[in-house]
This record gives structure tokens, C-alpha cells and sequence, in this order.
């Protein structure tokens, strides 16, 4: 299972990354989102894969029952996925913007940014 | 000595206010302080015991090791008498010389603060002060040379200046570093070995140290480069295109003069040495002879000076390099002789310039009878200069002769260089005394001397040769005042041991005291001669002036100046092209070839060759690695297709939907693999960014392929090998053993000491919560960030307003039924927040599904319609949020010193123990909530502006995945 895993993180980040290199703002944000996912899950599968064990304690225990999954990686993970959230956000407000501002989703088109700017100022 | 220091720096800072306040006259007061620390040195000079100096220590950076000492001893004092008081006179010429000019208050601060540096500098004891004060110095004479920036040329000569000296600088710094090994191998602790006295007791032991050639070396060019010696001599003429005020200063006694006393204040060090002899004697002879025959080719004043005065350096450098006594006193006497009369010529050269608008020697003439002062200061330091009796420089030049003399081997060569440097002197010693002020009238624009044509002069712009070349004639006449203050305590502190210095006007009846008599009056007549022929043949040897100009050292600084600039351009079309794309492909190309190698060798030998592998992915105390359920595989194979199959789309919609499908399958694999609350975290936000994503797609225009085919094929082989290499480290990861402790102590105190039964919970909001309080920040800010690219409206944008409700055909039942999910949807978001530190849960999961509950509410009901019901604007709930986990920590810090470190109020029953962590994680649970309500939102507004427009757009997108 952790093959399969590993493999998946890897097709995860080869998405991410062919995303990056096209030249759409979209797929850039894609990308951006592709390799998050692939991140997260290299995280959690690095850290060893535990089945049907929560990190979590009985009631009335004090201690957990040995061999439980590793809640540090998942700590990790879930402020990861929501910070994930908050640039993929902004990333794609901002690829909106540019475009109505530059009047091009191609990031090839936005060498003249600048100028165009001064020549507005 | 540091007060001194200060309060020179002190006079820097205040020199443009004063300025403003009083105007030029400022100069009077601002030569008030170079003057007192003249006085304060003249003082501390006399009471000076020269076997005995003082030290000054303050605590600089002590666990590196580094003081700021500072001496007083015969070399520091008389330096810094130098330097102030010849900064002094410097201040009141300027004040003359650049009377009226705006900037005259920047001006007297970049000279003083130069002063100080220079101060500091002569004064340091300790080499890191030394070389802050010697790289200090650099910069402002940077400033100082391109005082009259408005020309491109003075620009240029002071960066050359600056690259030059700066350059020598930091080379100087490396010897620094390495004097200091040195001196912790020899057994001198490390505050010992970065303090020149300390060093300068270990003379033979450096000199046999193994380290010691390639720090002598690292010395030299510092010194060679400041003192302007050959090669790096051709910053200093250039450095002429610098107001004179500062050619005056920087060049007499200051900036050029600190490589000299470098090699001075090292010199019970660092000399003696063959090595030591051999180059800095060499040099210091090129130097001498190359600027004095360089000077007979020039017709500016200026100019003149400026070659001589390489000239001397290079006569002061080699006398260090021979480092007998003779030598040693000799230089002394030549430097303070050169001090004196050098800066007074330069004021010469400036008065004459101001007077007449020329320092060319050619259209110059007669000028005594207007410039009287001017032209007898003149006459006087330019004999000096020449050395002709009874002025000091004569007496500079009898030792300096004497000294040569007694050189074996190869005293003759160098006595005759000697003389051939100083033939050229002695000519163009009577240029400048001569030609501007004697003989007929003659000045541009200007018939007779009293037509007004030719400026008269205030009375600050010729104190300062007046007071010079009295000076000069003085020490001359009563040379044993010099010796006994200055001369004799200098010449010890150089040579590490005492010295007496006699300077004698009169001549012995020896063979030796008539030879050097006869070579210094033989060298005053045949220079005369070569003035006379100077008159008619005013040319400079051809061999000479390709030296300097086309073939020398100047040709190379400009080809390296040029190549700089085209590396720089070289490097920035290959490596800075701007494209993002080429970026990524390079950062992923450098990933592959640095890690991927280890990587493939390493997980090769790990399991036996390939044959144990599936056995190392398995390891026994996971009971999830080796396990492969079938529904597991469909899982993962729809992640998989979905993913790459979202590469393929050609409609927008399908692609996010696809990466959407990809990111649920990896929330799944994270509830099998008992990652509770990671799962619905990621379920939450995956939810959320394809809301979000589909918001923004209707604003981008539709995805078009850009680029070949082939282009495409090479990025998807490029990224499959990034993808290949990342699925090896995650394997890798297996075969390295995982570090557990801190697993180990999360799951022990979880209950017992964090009251709290959900493991991840705790460790977020408890143990790694200053962790979790910069991420909300992130989180807070990408919102704020969000908000504020919304906020600039694109242009000509702003007039389509039509709310998103008119046009949403939502049935009634669904907008009947949102009402009734939405509340129930906030009730189980507080329920889930409240029970997080026990159960699943928590202030993220929380805040998320708090979130949606409002984003459905948007979606059907219309953006404007769920704020309102909200009442208060969301960002404004993340900052209360921000403010709440604020509080929570510093509880922490009131209770128990520890920001953020957990206080307990009390049970309560139902949900367990009350703390402030529990503040904290409503104050996520806030942030989170804020954030992403924020951002959903605001594009709905931006949405409800623009829906009419993108209408169409939609419709026109259908093709689905290609």
C-alpha cells in the first residue's frame, strides 16, 4: 500500500509541476493545488500508514492503545491543508485580477505589465 | 580617544543643520572641533611616554571576541594630529572654496565624517576596528570625490576609487582573519590576536609562521590599493575630479597615507622578512619613479599633484619595505614633510583655480600680483617639496637619500631611482611655484591684472597654505622641535623599539653627509634643467602615458568594470528570463539531478539489490503498509485518473472538477488511514475550492492550449521525472528510521496533563500552538490579501452592477430548505468546535463547516442577502478571532511566564475541562470561519457585478473533457 501511495504523491506533484509549466493562469493555480495534495499526502505517508487506529483515547483511559496512528503528521497536515485553502485562494483571485488588468491569461503576454501601468500613471 | 572619535562623527551630523541655520559661515564653527581634537592629541602627545603607551578598551562583540581599542602611542597620536590638524585648515579653505554652494552642509558632513573615520582608523588598536574605520574611510571619500555628481566623469572616478579601495579593503580583511589564526596558533587568545599590539610583540614568531606569506600578501594589496600604488595607482589621478578641498585633504595627509601607516603600525609585525623587503621596496621604487615622470607630462595643476604625489607614496612605501632606522625616520620625516606641503599646494592649485577658472599652467601667468599670499605659500611649499634648503623637505630628502644609501646590494639602483624621482620633482616643483605667478600676465579672459577679471580671495582660502608653508618652513629651520615631539616617539612605535630622531640642516664633514649633500643640490640643478626644457618640449614620454592610459592598469579596471556588467547581463538573460515556466523547469530539472541519483543508489542498496523491497515497505509496526484491499486500489485509481486526466481538459469546469474528485480520493485515504480529522478537514476545503474556483473561472476567458505539442510532451516528461523522484523520497522515507519520541510524549500527557482526548487537538491547540497561531495569521492574511486585490476594481468595470439574486433561478424548495440546513449547519459546527479537544473535531473543522454553512446560504439566497444576515463583515470576525487566540496566549504569559502555555479555569460538565486553550481554538475556529467566509464573499460580490457578462461564456462551454 505505501507503493501505491507513493506512487499516487508522485503523480500528484508530475501534475502539479506539467500544470506549472503551461502557459494558462488557471492550470497555474491547478498546479498550485496538484502539488499541495501530493505535499500533504507524502507527509502522511512518509510518517507510516496505521489502519483504523485514530490518534484519540478511550474514555475513562489515560493513555492510548498502543500502536495508534502518529497524530503529530496529522496535526501537521490539517493546518497545511487549510493554509493550502488560503493560498489557492488568493493565487486565483489574483489570476483573476491579472487578467482583467492585463487583458491575457497568458503569462507570456505580462512582460509590458509595468509599462503599461506608467503609462496609465 | 573614542570621545574624540564621536565627537568628530557628532560634528558630521550636525554640519547640514548648522548650515541651514547659520549659512556658509558654519565653517568657523564647525573647524572648532578637529581643531579641540588636535589640541586634546597635541596634549596627550607631550605627556606620552613613548616606551610606555596607552590603551583604550571598550567591549565591542565579546563572544566573538572583537574589542574597539584604540592606542596612543608616538604613530597613532602624530597621525591623528595630522589628520585634524590639517582637516582644520581643510574646513575653513572649504568654506571659502565652495562659498554660496547649496550643498555645503552635506559637504562638511561627508568631510568630517570622512575626518572621523580616518581618526578611528590611525587610532584603532584592535584590526576589526581597523578595518571598519579603513572601509568607512573608502565610502566617504566615495561620496567626497563624487561630491559634483551632476557629471558622469566624477561619478566614474569616484567609483573607480571606491571599487579600488574597497576591493584592497576587503583583501585586507582576509589577511586580517588570517593574522588572527596566526596569532591563536601562537598561543594568543582570541581577543589578543585581533589587537596590534598583541601582534606586534610576535614579530619572528609570525614571520616563520606558515601562514604568514599569504597573509603578508592579503596586507599588501589593503595597503597597495589605498596607498595607490602600482598596479592600482590610477584611481587617485582620476580621484582629481573631486572639489580640490578634498583632493586636499584626502590626498596630503588622509585617505592615501593610510596604507602607508598600514604598513607602519604592522610593521614590528609583518616586516623585515626578504619577502617583506623584496615587494614592498620594489613596488613602493615603481611607484616612485612611474609618478614622478608621469608628473612632468601634465600641464593641470591638479594633475601634477596629484602624479607627484604617487610619487611620495611610493618613496614612503619603499622606505618602509627597507626598514632600517635611517629608513624608518626618513619616512617619517617625508611623510609629515609631504602632509604639510602637499595640502598646502593642493589649496595653491584651488586658489588659482577659483581666482582665475583655469588650472592649466600653460594660460597661466603674473598671478603674484593679485594672489600675493597665495603665490609666496606656493613658493615656499613647492621648494619644500622640491627640497631645497632650509625647508623640511629638504631634510625629508637627506635622510631619505641617507637611507638608501646604506641599502646593500642594491642601494645604488635605488639611490639612483631616487634621484631620477626627484629631478622630475624638482621641475615640476618650479612649474607650480613658477609658472602661474611669476612672468608675464597671463589668464583667460583677462588683458591686465586689474581689470577684475581674476577673483580676489576671502581670507579662509589662504589661512590654510599660509599656515601650511609657514609650517614647512619652521620644522626646517628648527628641526629639533620635531624631533623631540613628533619625530623620535613616531619613528619608535614604527620600528617597535626607540629610535632618536636627529634632523640636521647642516651638513657633516663625512663622506657620506657630502655625497647626499651633493646628490640632493645635484638633483636641484638638473632639475631646473629639465623645468627650462619643460618650457619648450611639454610632453609626456610616450612609453610613460601608455602605462597609464591605454595598455596599464587602467585598460584592465575598465575591461573588468565592462565585464562585471556583461557577466551581470550574461547571467540575467540565462538564469532571470521571467518566464514562470522556465523557472519551474529549471528549479524541477536541478531537483532531478541533485536528489534523484542518492536516491536511486540509496533505495537500491537498502533492499538487498531490488529483491527485498516490498519487504521494506512494509514495516511490521505499521498495519497499514503491507495490507492491499481491493476498494483501496479503486480509490487510488481514481485519484490517479482523475488527476491526470484533469491535465487532458480542455473546459475549465472539468479540470477543476476532475482536481476536485482527486482531492476527495486523498480525503478518503485519509479516513482509512486513521486520520480523522485531517479527512474532514480536507473534505471541508475541498468543498470550498471548487465553490471558490468555479467563482473565479467565470472571470478567466476559456482555456486555450498554448504552446506545441512537443513543448507539452517535454514539460510532461520533465514533471513525470519530478513526480518519479518525489515517489522515491517517499519510499526512502520508509527505510529511514522515524524518530518517535515526540510521538511518544504527545500520547502520554495528551490526557494527563492536557486534559484533552483527541490527540491532533491537542497538539494543536496545546503543545504546537504558536505553530497554529502563525497559521491562522497566513490563513487571516491571504483573506486580507484577497480582499484587497478585489477592492482595486479593473478599469472601466465598475458600472455593471445587477445582483447575483435577481439572476439565481434557485427552485423554492431548495431556497426554502437552504434556511433550515444553513442553521443546522452552524449549530453542528459549534457542536463540532466544542467537542474537538476530546472527539474529532476542532477549531479548523469547525470554522470550515461554519463556512459552508454561510457559502450555501450565499449560493442560493444571493451574496448581499447572507451578509446582511451575518450583520458583521467576516474579516472583521477573523480579527476578533485573531484577538481571542491573542488573549489565549497571553494568559499564558500572565499565568505561567509562557505565551501561550495552557491555564486551566475549571470542569465543566458535558464538555470536560475549561482552559484557555479552548479560547484559542474558538479564536481558529473565528479566523477560519472570517477567512474563507471572506474571500467567498467578496468574489460572490464581485460575481453579482458581472454576471451578465459571462453569462454567455458559459453557455458556450460545453465540450467537457476532451
Amino acid at each position: 500500500m505505501t507503493l501505491l501511495l507513493a506512487i499516487t504523491c508522485g503523480v500528484m506533484f508530475a501534475v502539479g509541476l506539467y500544470f506549472l509549466m503551461q502557459r494558462t493562469l488557471l492550470q497555474m493555480v491547478l498546479g498550485l493545488i496538484a502539488i499541495g495534495h501530493g505535499a500533504n499526502l507524502a507527509i502522511f505517508t512518509s510518517a507510516g500508514l496505521v489502519r483504523g487506529a485514530a490518534p484519540l483515547v478511550r474514555k475513562g483511559e489515560t493513555m492510548p492503545p498502543p500502536g495508534v496512528a502518529d497524530a503529530l503528521p496529522q496535526a501537521l497536515i490539517l493546518t497545511a491543508i487549510v493554509i493550502g485553502f488560503a493560498v489557492t485562494a488568493f493565487a486565483a483571485v489574483l489570476a483573476m485580477r491579472t487578467f482583467q488588468a492585463v487583458g491575457s491569461d497568458d503569462p507570456d503576454d505580462m512582460t509590458l505589465t509595468d509599462t503599461q501601468q506608467e503609462d496609465h500613471a | 580617544m573614542l570621545v574624540a572619535v564621536v565627537i568628530i562623527f557628532a560634528f558630521a551630523g550636525l554640519a547640514p543643520l548648522l548650515h541651514r541655520l547659520m549659512g556658509d559661515r558654519c565653517g568657523w564653527v564647525l573647524a572648532v572641533g578637529p581643531l579641540g581634537v588636535a589640541a586634546f592629541f597635541v596634549v596627550k602627545l607631550a605627556q606620552l611616554d613613548v616606551l610606555a603607551p596607552s590603551f583604550e578598551v571598550w567591549s565591542w562583540a565579546p563572544s566573538m571576541g572583537v574589542d574597539l581599542a584604540f592606542v596612543a602611542d608616538g604613530l597613532s597620536l602624530a597621525f591623528a594630529i595630522l589628520v585634524a590638524g590639517i582637516g582644520t585648515l581643510i574646513v575653513i579653505y572649504a568654506m571659502g572654496y565652495l562659498h554660496g554652494n547649496r550643498r555645503l552642509g552635506l559637504f562638511f558632513g561627508y568631510l568630517l565624517f570622512f575626518m572621523a573615520a580616518m581618526l578611528g582608523l590611525v587610532l584603532s588598536d584592535s584590526l576589526i576596528g581597523l578595518f571598519v574605520f579603513w572601509e568607512l574611510t573608502s565610502i566617504s571619500s566615495y561620496l567626497l570625490i563624487g561630491f559634483n555628481h551632476d557629471k558622469k566623469s566624477n561619478r566614474d572616478a569616484a567609483l573607480k576609487a571606491l571599487f579600488v579601495t574597497a576591493a584592497g579593503g576587503l583583501v585586507m580583511l582576509a589577511g586580517v582573519v588570517l593574522l588572527s589564526i596566526i596569532g591563536t596558533s601562537l598561543g594568543l587568545t582570541l581577543e589578543e590576536s585581533l589587537r596590534i599590539s598583541s601582534l606586534n610583540q610576535l614579530g619572528p614568531e609570525i614571520q616563520s609562521h606558515v601562514l604568514y606569506p599569504g597573509m603578508l600578501i592579503c596586507m599588501l594589496i589593503g595597503a597597495f590599493t589605498k596607498s595607490a600604488q602600482v598596479p592600482f595607482h590610477f584611481w587617485l589621478p582620476a580621484a582629481m575630479a573631486g572639489p580640490t578641498p578634498v583632493s586636499a585633504f584626502l590626498h596630503s595627509a588622509t585617505m592615501v597615507k593610510a596604507g602607508v601607516f598600514l604598513l607602519a603600525r604592522l610593521h614590528p609585525a609583518l616586516g623585515g622578512t626578504t619577502l617583506f623587503i623584496c615587494i614592498v621596496t620594489a613596488v613602493g621604487a615603481t611607484t616612485m619613479v612611474v609618478g614622478a615622470v608621469m608628473a612632468t607630462g601634465q600641464r593641470d595643476l591638479k594633475s601634477i599633484l596629484a602624479y607627484t604625489t604617487l610619487s611620495v607614496l611610493g618613496t614612503l612605501v619603499m622606505l618602509l619595505g627597507i626598514g632600517t632606522d635611517t629608513a624608518i625616520k626618513a619616512a617619517v620625516a617625508f611623510l609629515f614633510a609631504h602632509g604639510l606641503y602637499k595640502a598646502a599646494l593642493f589649496m595653491v592649485a584651488g586658489n588659482v583655480d577659483h581666482a582665475t577658472g583655469t588650472r592649466d599652467v600653460m594660460q597661466l601667468g603674473g598671478l603674484r600680483r593679485v594672489l600675493v599670499v597665495t603665490a609666496i605659500a606656493a613658493l615656499i611649499a613647492a621648494l619644500s617639496k622640491a627640497g631645497a634648503p632650509p625647508l623640511f623637505g629638504y631634510l625629508g630628502k637627506k635622510l631619505v637619500f641617507e637611507a638608501k644609501l646604506n641599502v646593500d646590494n642594491v642601494g645604488v639602483i635605488l639611490i639612483g631611482l631616487a634621484v631620477i624621482a626627484n629631478i622630475c620633482m624638482v621641475a615640476v616643483s618650479l612649474v607650480i611655484a613658477l609658472r602661474p605667478f611669476w612672468g608675464p600676465w597671463k589668464a583667460p579672459g583677462s588683458e591686465r591684472p586689474d581689470d577684475h577679471v581674476v577673483h580676489r580671495l576671502p581670507a579662509s582660502m589662504v589661512i590654510g597654505p599660509a599656515v601650511l608653508a609657514v609650517l614647512s618652513l619652521f620644522v626646517g629651520l628648527i628641526p629639533d622641535l620635531f624631533d623631540r615631539t613628533i619625530g623620535s616617539a613616531m619613528a619608535s612605535s614604527i620600528a617597535g623599539e626607540a629610535l632618536t630622531m636627529k634632523l640636521k640642516l647642516m651638513f657633516g664633514l663625512n663622506v657620506e653627509s657630502l655625497l647626499i649633500v651633493g646628490l640632493s643640490f645635484g638633483a636641484l640643478g638638473l632639475g631646473y634643467l629639465l623645468y627650462r626644457k619643460l618650457h619648450v618640449h611639454w610632453q609626456t614620454p610616450a612609453w610613460a602615458s601608455r602605462l597609464g592610459e591605454k595598455r596599464g592598469p587602467t585598460r584592465g579596471y575598465e575591461l573588468l568594470y565592462a565585464g562585471i556588467f556583461s557577466i551581470a547581463a550574461w547571467h540575467t538573460r540565462i538564469v532571470s528570463i521571467g518566464v514562470l515556466r522556465r523557472y519551474v523547469t529549471v528549479v524541477v530539472l536541478t531537483f532531478i539531478a541533485v536528489v534523484g541519483p542518492w536516491l536511486a543508489i540509496g533505495l537500491w542498496q537498502a533492499s538487498d539489490s531490488g529483491a527485498g523491497f516490498l519487504e521494506l515497505m512494509s514495516p511490521p509496526e505499521f498495519s497499514g503498509a503491507s495490507s492491499v484491499g481491493i476498494y483501496e486500489v479503486v480509490i487510488i485509481l481514481v485519484v490517479i485518473v482523475a488527476a491526470l486526466y484533469a491535465t487532458i481538459a480542455r473546459s475549465r469546469m472539468a479540470a477543476v472538477l476532475l482536481l476536485g474528485v482527486s482531492g476527495l480520493g486523498i480525503a478518503l485515504i485519509f479516513a482509512m488511514y486513521s486520520a480523522i480529522d485531517v479527512a474532514i478537514t480536507q473534505l471541508m476545503v475541498e468543498t470550498m475550492t471548487v465553490i471558490l474556483l468555479v467563482m473565479v473561472i467565470l472571470r478567466l476567458p476559456v482555456m486555450v492550449g498554448r504552446g506545441s505539442l512537443r513543448g507539452k510532451v517535454r514539460d510532461a516528461v520533465i514533471a513525470a521525472m519530478g513526480g518519479a523522484v518525489v515517489t522515491g523520497l517517499v519510499l526512502a522515507a520508509q527505510v529511514m528510521e522515524m524518530p518517535r519520541t515526540l510521538t511518544l510524549f504527545f500520547n502520554e500527557v495528551s490526557v494527563t496533563k492536557a486534559y484533552g482526548r483527541n490527540i491532533v487537538n491537542v497538539i494543536l491547540v496545546d503543545y504546537r500552538a504558536m505553530d497554529t497561531l502563525g497559521e491562522v495569521v497566513v490563513v487571516a492574511v491571504a483573506a486580507i490579501g484577497v480582499l484587497s486585490l478585489l477592492m482595486v476594481k479593473p478599469h472601466g468595470e465598475a458600472s455593471a452592477m445587477k445582483t447575483m439574486a435577481s439572476d439565481i433561478r434557485a427552485s423554492v424548495i431548495l431556497r426554502t430548505a437552504v434556511g433550515f440546513l444553513s442553521v443546522l449547519l452552524v449549530v453542528f459546527s459549534v457542536f463540532v468546535l466544542l467537542r474537538g479537544h476530546n472527539e474529532p473535531g476542532g477549531g479548523f473543522i469547525g470554522g470550515l463547516l461554519l463556512a459552508s454553512a454561510f457559502a450555501v446560504h450565499a449560493l442560493c439566497m444571493g451574496g448581499e442577502a447572507t451578509q446582511s444576515l451575518l450583520r458583521i463583515r467576516p474579516i472583521i470576525v477573523a480579527g476578533l478571532g485573531m484577538l481571542m487566540s491573542g488573549i489565549a496566549g497571553l494568559m499564558g504569559l500572565i499565568m505561567h511566564g509562557d505565551f501561550l502555555s495552557a491555564v486551566w479555569f475549571g470542569q465543566i460538565p458535558g464538555i470536560g475541562k475549561v482552559g484557555s486553550v479552548m479560547i484559542f481554538d474558538v479564536g481558529v475556529y473565528l479566523v477560519v470561519f472570517g477567512a474563507v467566509t471572506a474571500v467567498v464573499l467578496g468574489l460572490m460580490d464581485e460575481g453579482s457585478e458581472q454576471a451578465a457578462s459571462s453569462d454567455s461564456e458559459i453557455s458556450s462551454e460545453s465540450g467537457g473533457v476532451a
